[in-house]
């Protein structure tokens, strides 16, 4: 694996639910590859998924990064949307403002947030109201 | 347990994947909501589920389950089928209600796929 790391990076659009969880997808690949072990991949494939469907749900557009180095993966997920009022609030698991439709998708049960801080060593959430929202996670290899 | 006698005891179909019917199934999990999936499950189980949209597909993939089950009759559509393919995941369907697949299979000694911690929604309540 290459010294300065490998990077990935896709575009999220709202709403492209067809779409969603091929930039995770892509990532998992990837780390297979690389020869990453499995239960960090899936750890890694996890968060990435719960990062890529809340753009989708939640925001109006967004980017998701993986960097991969030989030791750690470094994922940022980036949007423009409405934000999160309370953070606080939406880390608590069960707490969710996904609507019925998303629901019935098999989603916004609230446990999105809180799955990503189990499945990551670093995990740093910054929010904006009516800017948008970025996720930073680490995950070491 | 072989995902072959998984077939035979819930008399499914077979959607796709006929030729990984051998597959061994160390547990597995019942659920509607792909949100527990990701957070309560461990890797290679099966997962029972009246859902059949692509992100069941996804959340397999995510959570390295073994194969698909789905309950009450229930049949993706074939984009969702082919996906499943593609990522070498067996789909099968069965006209037993969740309740009774679950059953049958855990009275036969599959046992749940949930993690060995304590669900973490349980923690933050009082």
């Amino acid at each position: 694996m290459p010294e300065q790391g490998i990077e990935l990076e896709f575009v999220l659009e709202a709403a492209d639910f067809d779409s969603a969880g091929e930039a995770s997808s892509k990532i998992k690949r990837t780390l297979q590859q690389l020869g990453v072990r499995p239960d960090v991949i899936r750890r890694i494939a996890i968060s990435a998924y719960e990062a890529e469907m809340n753009v989708i749900i939640h925001a109006c557009r967004g980017v998701i990064r993986a960097e991969i180095y030989s030791d750690r993966t470094e994922l940022v997920v980036d949007d423009e949307g409405p934000g999160i009022s309370d953070v606080k609030l939406a880390m608590q698991a069960g707490y969710s403002t996904a609507p019925d439709h998303i629901r019935e998708m098999g989603f916004g049960a609230g446990m999105g947030l809180p799955n990503m801080v189990r499945c990551t060593d670093k995990f740093d959430i910054k929010s904006e109201k009516n800017v948008g929202t970025k996720l930073s996670m680490i995950i070491y290899h | 347990m072989k995902l072959a006698q998984i077939r035979i005891m819930l008399d499914a179909e077979v959607l796709c994947g006929i030729e990984w019917l051998d597959r061994e199934i160390k547990g597995a999990c019942g659920a509607d909501l792909m949100s527990d999936v990701l957070a309560y499950t461990k890797e290679h189980g099966l997962l029972l589920t009246g859902l059949t949209n692509i992100q069941v597909i996804r959340t397999a993939e995510m959570s390295d389950l073994v194969a698909i089950l789905f309950v009450r009759g229930k049949r993706p559509g074939p984009e969702v089928v082919a996906m499943a393919e593609t990522m070498e995941i067996p789909l099968l369907s069965t006209k037993k209600q969740m309740y009774e697949a679950c059953g049958l299979l855990y009275q036969d000694g599959l046992a749940g796929c949930t993690l060995k911690e304590e669900p973490f929604c349980c923690r933050n309540k009082e």
